[in-house]
């Protein structure tokens, strides 16, 4: 097509990608929220309700030009503010 | 001594500390909006307590990165003195000034009362008023004041002596049922390893005149003021 210009890259376009992110509590640091949970649901007439852990749930759109490039950002986002990496871990799924 | 206290959206007990400050260094601070990317000279840096960003995400997480923290923490890194009481305390730790982690209380409640500390080290900026096993009564009032480091840290932190102030009975002995809120090792505060850092749960401005019902946080703001420039 005349007059129409290619950009001469071999990025992608960026895109709207859409990651999910649970973070948890570390195996073996206590976790009262949890242990009320527990016996909240014991109550309720819920049995064998052997543990329940509390953690959070980040729903993230982030545009980005690779999958790779998702992948680091979002390790970053949760190293530095999304999670405590003191006590707890958290896993990253890209949709 | 010229001090500043940062103001974060949510702070409540940055007055209080200004008020302290003022009374005993004879100064007024500066009060510093978060927002800013100026933070004046000064001999002194206070995090107060309050609730930060409403304790969105973790306490003192969304604190630990406003624009005027990465000049404080360039400030507490090179030397200045930085003390944290209570949502400051948790802001130095979300901002690795200091190890570790303050987590929900054990017992999950708010707890707002005066507890008592045992001064565990009196060799720094902050402490030296004070004598080495003081009992001394400082109030609490705090929902996620639950010290938590890995074994590693919590060893370190003991063999540099490093812990400021711990939880203590009337009759300075550290157990549990003293221990107001699970913190490892009953912790109330600790220092970084060169003792300019400290940061609290407890809060000695409230208690730092006669007319507040005692003034066993009066020798905290006393040293800083013998030691301090």
């Amino acid at each position: 097509m005349p007059g129409s210009v290619r950009p001469l890259t071999d990025q992608e376009e960026p895109r709207i990608v859409k990651a999910r992110i649970y973070v948890t509590l570390k195996p073996g640091v206590l976790d009262p929220q949890g242990k009320a949970i527990q016996h909240a649901l014991t109550s309720l007439s819920f049995e064998g309700v052997e543990d329940v852990r509390q953690g959070k749930f980040f729903e993230v759109k982030l545009a980005s030009s690779t999958r790779e490039d998702a992948e680091k950002k979002l390790d970053a986002m949760c190293k530095q503010l999304l999670a405590n990496t003191v006590i707890e871990n958290y896993a990253i799924e890209l949709e | 001594m010229k001090s500043a206290v940062i103001v974060f959206p949510g702070s409540n007990c940055d007055r209080d500390v200004a008020v302290a400050l003022e009374r005993i260094t004879g100064k007024k601070p500066a009060m510093v909006w978060h927002g800013g990317h100026e933070l004046p000279k000064v001999d002194l840096i206070v995090l107060p307590g309050g609730f930060s960003y409403g304790d969105y995400l973790r306490s003192g997480a969304m604190a630990s990165h406003s624009p005027v923290m990465r000049e404080v923490i360039e400030r507490a890194k090179a030397g200045t003195p930085t003390l944290g009481i209570c949502n400051g305390f948790q802001v130095l730790t979300e901002s690795h000034l200091l190890p570790g982690v303050l987590m929900r209380n054990a017992g999950l409640k708010f707890l707002c009362k005066d507890v008592w500390l045992r001064v565990e080290n009196t060799q720094s900026l902050f402490t030296n008023r004070y004598a080495k096993g003081d009992i001394i009564r400082i109030p609490i009032a705090h929902g996620e004041g639950n010290y938590f480091a890995d074994p590693d840290t919590l060893k370190r932190l003991e063999d540099n002596d490093q812990v400021a102030f711990r939880y203590v009975s009337a009759e300075g002995e550290v157990t549990d049922a003293a221990n107001p809120n699970g913190s490892q090792h009953n912790i109330a505060g600790i220092f970084n390893d060169s003792r300019t850092v400290l940061g609290m749960m407890p809060h000695p401005e409230r208690l730092a005149e006669p007319a507040l019902g005692g003034t066993d946080g009066r020798k905290l703001f006393e040293s800083l003021l013998e030691t301090v420039a």
